[in-house]
């Protein structure tokens, strides 16, 4: 249970596994602004990825492309063993095993909370309506707020908003699970409850790709930084390594700035 | 909330409470100079006409004596003609004897509203029922298996307005909708599609619609082809309803952001879908106050079909008034035609306004 405070290893990664994500060559333009550059990255499973560096710099485009809420023009992308082409039963598929919390929460208004949770077991996994709920009090329960089911999300503060969008993906049972920056918008009392959710779903194995700035959360659970900059990948290492010996100038002058 | 210690006033006796408000109004109504210009002026206007009305709707009128000489004698409204003619205000020129069809098609459409106004009665069953519904009326109307067969071009009145407005927009809503988001639509043919048909509806009178369909369109279509002209006009308001319509869905589109399409798309939700549990039911109850307006305007457009030989509930109206025998009393019949009007406009209104107050407000 998220509840759990005490510190369990986590599953190691196996490298012998497919990867879970795996990205060779990719490059993206919009327009004629050349957004991703000869991006190579490999996720293996349960691994957690916290993914950094100056505002602009590709990371929220580096991600969406993942579950292809952009498109990439160059290179491949291969999630959990399938290639992502234009084929869109095929994006349909990879989407629901992908799960997404963004800045902005994005939840449905017009849907009570537990509305919001099981909107796509029901649609999009054929799930019978009582079983749905089930699992959706279950997710409530563990970002601890089972008492707001009946709510809709503008009665909740942005905290509470947040953790409802990592419950409403998790109902769709995901192997991967993407954040972009879920925590900026927060106002600073509410960062830690998200941040624990995070924590507690690192420690059940997820495989994680966040985007953040929070560099305790980053410490705490990350396998690997990766450090982007300019469109590029600029360095990617432990966060022992990165925090205490980052290798390039920019990664430097980044971790100056923001732990200053 | 700190409390707050004032000393609390002392309890007006009510002698107290029905003078003050009478300074109040007073104040509001004499208070200025201009206001108090304003006070008399209306003052004036209402004793001055008031009375007369009065005396014209009740005092003087001719309320039950069924015979036409006593409407030649009044010097009031002749309300006793309205109870006279009411069988053919509400039905036209429809056979005498068969009026009971179109009561009971008239009360059958009336019913259905009623029922669909629940939020309760809101499934997919709902579209069902009046699919049966609209079969039963097609039926009762024109006749046939075992009912006397009655053509279109001897329907009128009350039924005829009722179906014209619920056909026209309840099948205007989807095709509303369906043309809002073809607007939207990334594929150009698609989009250039709905842009011509819109822009070319908004782009003409509905009268001039109604005329292609009835006038020329028989020039153009061999007969064995050619719909009835009931039929005709019905997909007239139909099409024009719907260009109007999807103009101010797409305005509710417009007001849906962008993260609501990412969310259902990360989620896993195929288009239709994610338009359909998610988008749509956003856009339309930011667009109900001008969809309401648009309706509105629809059920009296309805009217219009006068022009091309049908006969709803205005035309009978004129019909009625032609006979001989009474002092053709035109004021009475179009109060009693809008007071109709009237009614199923403001019950859309309320209906409209109790829509936009449920649900979770904005946050
Ligand atoms: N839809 C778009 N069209 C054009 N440029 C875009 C679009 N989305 C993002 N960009 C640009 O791409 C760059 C990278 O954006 P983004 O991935 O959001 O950066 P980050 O998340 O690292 O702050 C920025 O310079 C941004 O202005
Ligand atoms: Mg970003």
């Amino acid at each position: 249970m998220l509840s759990s405070t005490a510190k369990r290893v986590p599953p190691m990664p196996d490298p012998n596994d497919p990867p879970a994500i795996e990205m060779t060559g990719m490059n993206k333009w919009y327009g004629n602004f050349h957004v991703l550059k000869d991006i190579n990255l490999t996720v293996l499973r349960g691994e957690k990825l916290v993914i950094c560096g100056p505002s602009g710099s590709g990371k929220s485009t580096m991600i969406r492309c993942i579950n292809r809420l952009e498109e990439h023009q160059q290179g491949q992308i291969v999630v959990d063993g399938v290639e992502l082409t234009n084929d869109l039963n095929k994006i349909d598929v990879i989407r629901r095993d992908i799960g997404m919390v963004f800045q902005h929460f994005n939840l449905f208004p017009h849907l009570t909370i537990l509305e919001n949770l099981t909107l796509a077991p029901i649609w999009v996994r054929r799930m019978r309506r009582e079983q749905a709920e089930q699992t959706a009090m279950y997710y409530l329960e563990r970002v601890k707020i089972p008492d707001q089911a009946h709510k809709y999300p503008g009665q909740l503060s942005g905290g509470q908003q947040q953790r409802v969008a990592i419950a409403r993906a998790l109902c769709m049972s995901p192997k991967i699970m993407l954040f972009d920056e879920p925590t900026s918008a927060l106002d600073p009392e509410m960062v830690k409850e998200v941040l624990d959710a995070m924590v507690a779903l690192a420690e059940d194995g997820m495989t994680m790709l966040c985007v953040t700035h929070e560099m305790g959360f980053a410490r705490q659970v990350a396998d690997r930084i990766v450090f982007m900059d300019k469109s590029e990948i600029i360095e990617m290492n432990t966060p022992a390594e990165f925090f205490s010996h980052p290798r390039h100038q920019r990664s430097k002058l980044f971790l100056a700035q923001i732990l200053n | 909330m700190k409390a707050l210690s004032l000393p609390l006033p002392a309890e007006p006796m009510p002698g107290q409470i029905r003078f003050g408000a009478l300074r109040r109004s007073a104040r509001l109504l004499f208070g200025t100079p201009l206001n108090a210009v304003l006070t008399l002026l209306f003052g004036v206007l209402l004793v001055a006409t008031v009375p007369p009305m009065l005396r014209w709707l009740v005092i003087d009128a001719v309320l039950f004596d069924p015979s036409p000489r006593a409407c030649r004698v009044a010097t009031g409204a002749c309300w006793s003609f309205i109870y006279a003619k009411s069988g053919q205000l509400l039905f036209g020129i429809y056979p005498l004897d068969e009026r009971w069809r179109p009561a009971i098609v008239c009360m059958l459409i009336l019913a259905l509203l009623a029922w669909s106004v629940r939020p309760a009665s809101w499934a997919p069953r709902l579209a069902a029922l009046w699919v049966a519904a609209l079969v039963l009326i097609f039926w009762l109307m024109a006749g046939g298996f075992g009912l006397t067969e009655v053509p279109t071009s001897s329907w009128g009145g009350l039924p005829v307005t009722l179906i014209l407005t619920v056909v026209a927009i309840g099948v205007a809503f989807p095709v509303g909708i369906l043309l809002a988001l073809a607007r939207r639509s990334t594929m150009p043919a698609i989009r250039i599609g709905a842009v011509v048909l819109i822009e070319s509806v908004r782009g003409l009178p509905l009268l001039s619609i109604l005329f292609v369909a009835s006038i020329m369109m028989p020039l153009f279509l061999p007969e064995a082809l050619l719909p009835d002209k009931f039929v005709r006009a019905l997909v007239a308001l139909t099409i024009f309803a719907a260009a109007y319509l999807a103009e101010v869905i797409r305005g509710g589109l417009q007001a849906i952001p962008n993260g609501q399409y990412e969310a259902a798309a990360a989620l896993g939700l195929p288009f239709w879908r994610t338009q359909y549990l998610v988008i749509l039911p956003q856009a339309i109850r930011v667009a109900i106050p001008a969809l309401a307006n648009t309706i509105i305007v629809m059920i009296k457009n309805t009217s219009l079909v006068l022009v091309v030989g049908l006969f709803d509930l205005i035309s009978s109206g004129k019909a009625v008034l032609a006979d001989p025998d009474w002092p053709s009393p035109a004021a009475e019949t179009f109060l009693f035609i809008g007071a109709i009007f009237f009614a199923l406009s403001f019950s859309f209104a309320r209906f409209a306004d109790f829509l936009e107050r449920r649900g979770p407000t904005a946050h």
